[in-house]
């Protein structure tokens, strides 16, 4: 070896190092999300002090990703696994975090938050639950991220987590929220404005994911594409819908965009209804960036479209 | 493969009853705890604690009112249910409204999930139909009665097999309750978890699997410790009910010691290698050295297995995994022969995200090379099979498999033909399975058969590895 690679060696190992301190002393708390939703939250209370990466994509059926080995290794470098929860994710969620060979973020211990805790939950199912009923969540419908109340509930969630693993942070991620709060504020006036005058609209979505968002605008879900959760439209179930649909004069279908939009089309010809791809999810469409972009989507979708069929 | 989700976990009756007219309860309580101090109490912080606090107490009174008559309602049904004392004490000490106001106990976790979260957002979160600390911690918990909170996860999988046709060679029964798989499975201590999969065949009860897997160790490695399926390339490690055909491939039998492959007794450690360009995993495995093709004589008669994998993103929905293994124990020829075995396996996978419901592609193949010590010299002998799975609906696939194998003891042997898949999931949880088979036998006799199997699920099984 001359001494010119020598030096070089030398210099770069320096470089190397000093660049290893650099990122340690201002070191970022690296997040992982379940989904994108979760994400656009951690990001907004977490500013600069954190990196967020979501596993599922806002235009994927969060029930069903796969439990890919390139999640493990995000998994494995992350201080804070966010999750839905309410066995939203249980189908590949729980295999990759065991795999994930990080002790930070197992159930149970400081790395990992269950967004559904401090949630509102609807749906909770009583009496007997059997899986006759389809691919029921025994603790409650987990698609909660769609009552903007509930992104707040989050987004404090996610503050006291933060603020758990970075104290020294603390009042920057308290400042972040209090941003994201008055900004939902607002949103929240504004989507309501514009969903007032439709109080009450009767309306049918394909899955059971609009329970939360319903609640909040004052939609009335009067039926489902899908027979049961999770089991694909019968032509029986569809003609009763179809009916029920004409004696109630609904004008709205509402489906996720990962959805076969061939049964709903069909309703909508048959009844005259409005097919909406309504988006359950932030990332759904390209444009749709974060969690207030996501509503303003949303609402601005079904507006037009009950303006336009003048369903009342 | 398919993650396999068959999953949701059913409640018991009493407990759902206790714990919805519960949540009521816990929000009113909830409105009625004093706000825990504030993490952060720099002055704009505390006076909007202030704020909050004085808008809580008018949001509290509004719903006490609206509440108090749903809560004498809930009072006489809880007089009714207490009969069953199944939900948690928490729950129900929070339901009964003439208490003192109690700050709400923390719900049923089996392990602390995030309490300062919870402690700290709920007395800012407006409360409202709630129900949202009621529940359990999600992921593994079990939102059921006290008692059987750390009960594991439990599912049974029944296997029903029939075949009709003829097959001089190798005939499996007409109609058989071929296996019954009981999963029970969860998380020991914060370090470990632990899965055990039990199955009851016509020959018996066995241990399919039943292992700890050491979840916290440093450096990137994940342990287990138990009796295990071998990492030898892919079919080796899937559950008869994981598999995408009715049998299993003929090079499983030839090759590799029977059509269950080779599970032992064994420790396993794999590691990451961190890299930029694909996940990388290596693993080391020791096993007592009686399973599959090998024969341990002797205590020092271990079985060694050694495999790497390399997986890679080609675009969101369509991804490359290769790997390889190599294992090696004494077998049943002699004292002191071994077998040697090397395989090769790829499996390209795609699914379009937006489409995951409906379509997806896995094409796989393993390619395997025994060499058997015999007292007569070395055998060598290759075996593999491609095949090749398309999703067409969101309940049916089709599949295509060619097998072709030499036999470990005699390699002139040679067994061949190709499969013919189809498979109807009526949900999730249910399968039913039709596969035409023709195999042309080195004994120079062709089989034509047609099998078909029934797969269902009870319970919470939980997922698998992709």
């Amino acid at each position: 070896m001359t001494a010119k690679q020598k030096c070089t060696i030398t210099a770069a190992c320096a470089l190397t190092l000093l660049a290893g301190a650099g990122t340690s002393a201002v070191a970022a708390i690296n997040v992982v999300t379940s989904t994108e939703d979760l994400a656009s939250i951690v990001q907004a209370v977490g500013g600069d002090k954190v990196t967020v990466e979501s596993l599922a994509r806002g235009y994927q059926d969060p029930h069903f990703v796969e439990a890919k080995p390139s999640f493990i290794l995000k998994m494995h470098r992350a201080d804070l696994l966010v999750a839905v929860g309410r066995e939203l994710e249980i189908g590949w969620l729980p295999p990759l975090i065991t795999q994930s060979r990080n002790s930070k973020i197992q159930p149970g211990a400081a790395g990992y938050l269950d967004a559904s805790q401090t949630a509102k939950i609807l749906d909770m199912p009583t009496g007997q639950v059997t899986r006759a009923m389809g691919d029921v969540h025994p603790q409650g419908n987990p698609h909660f991220w769609l009552d903007p109340d509930n992104g707040r509930r989050v987004a404090q969630a996610v503050q006291a987590k933060l603020s758990e693993l970075s104290p020294g942070d603390a009042g920057y991620f308290a400042q972040q929220y209090a941003a994201f709060d008055r900004k939902l504020a607002e949103g929240e006036k504004r989507w309501k404005a514009a969903m007032a005058p439709y109080r009450g609209i009767k309306v049918v979505s394909y899955h059971r994911s609009w329970s939360n968002f319903a609640d909040a605008f004052g939609l009335d879900v009067i039926g489902y594409v899908e027979p049961k959760p999770g089991i694909p439209p019968s032509p029986a179930h569809t003609l009763e819908l179809q009916q029920d649909m004409k004696r109630q004069n609904v004008k709205i279908v509402m489906v996720e965009p990962y959805f076969d939009a061939k049964t709903p089309n069909a309703i909508g010809r048959e009844t005259g209804a409005e097919v909406l791809v309504m988006l359950p999810s932030v990332g759904g469409v390209k444009e749709v960036t974060d969690y207030f972009q996501l509503f303003d989507y949303d609402i601005n979708l079904l507006v037009n479209a009950i303006k336009k069929t003048g369903a009342r | 493969m398919r993650s396999c989700s068959l999953s949701r976990r059913v409640l018991q009756s009493a407990a759902a009853v206790l714990l919805s007219i519960g949540s009521a309860g816990t929000v009113f309580a909830q409105a009625a705890a004093p706000p825990p101090p504030p993490a952060v109490a720099e002055p704009p912080e505390a006076r909007q604690l202030r704020d909050e606090l004085a808008r809580l107490r008018q949001e509290f009174e509004a719903i006490r009112d609206a509440y108090g008559s749903r809560l004498a309602a809930l009072e006489a049904k809880l007089g009714t249910a207490t009969a069953a004392p199944a939900a948690g004490g928490a729950v129900t000490v929070a339901a009964l409204p003439a208490l003192p106001p109690v700050p709400p106990p923390a719900p049923a976790t089996p392990a602390p999930a995030a309490p300062a979260a919870v402690a700290e957002a709920a007395p800012l979160a407006p409360p409202s139909q709630g129900g949202g600390a009621a529940g359990s911690l999600p992921v593994y918990g079990n939102a059921s009665a006290l008692s059987k909170i750390f009960n594991p996860d439990m599912a049974v999988i029944g296997n029903f097999l029939g075949a009709t046709g003829r097959n001089p060679i190798d005939a499996a029964p007409a109609l058989e309750m071929h296996e019954a798989e009981v999963s029970l499975q969860a998380i020991v201590d914060p370090y470990a978890r632990a899965d055990f999969f039990l199955a009851a065949s016509p020959d018996g009860l066995e241990i399919e699997e039943g292992f700890l897997t050491l979840t916290s160790l440093p450096g990137g490695l994940l342990a287990k410790v138990g009796k295990l399926k071998e990492q030898f390339g892919k079919v080796n490690t899937l559950h008869a009910h994981s598999l995408p055909w009715v049998d299993t491939p003929l090079v499983m039998k030839n090759l590799l010691g029977g059509e269950e492959g080779i599970k032992d007794s064994g420790i396993s450690v794999s590691k990451l290698i961190p890299n930029s360009l694909l996940f990388l995993e290596a693993t080391g495995e020791v096993y007592q050295g009686t399973a599959g093709p090998f024969q341990s004589h002797d205590r020092s008669n271990v079985s060694w297995l050694g495999r790497v994998r390399g997986y890679r993103d080609i675009t969101e929905g369509t991804n490359l995994d290769v790997g390889t293994s190599f294992t090696s124990g004494h077998n049943d020829a002699g004292l002191d022969t071994r077998t040697r075995l090397f395989g090769v396996d790829a499996t390209v996978r795609y699914r379009p995200l937006r489409r995951a419901v409906y379509r997806r592609f896995l094409g796989r193949t393993e390619l395997v090379w025994s060499r058997r010590g015999q007292s007569a010299g070395d055998v060598s002998a290759f075996g593999m099979y491609a095949s090749g799975e398309y999703q067409f609906a969101q309940r049916w696939f089709g599949g295509l498999r060619y097998d072709h194998s030499q036999r470990a003891a005699a390699a002139s042997l040679t067994d061949k033909g190709p499969s013919l898949v189809l498979t109807y999931w009526p949900s999730e949880f249910s399968q039913i399975r039709g596969q035409y088979r023709h195999i042309r036998y080195a004994e120079n006799a062709t089989s034509n058969e047609l099998l078909f199997q029934f797969l269902f699920a009870i319970g919470a099984h939980g997922a698998h590895v992709f």
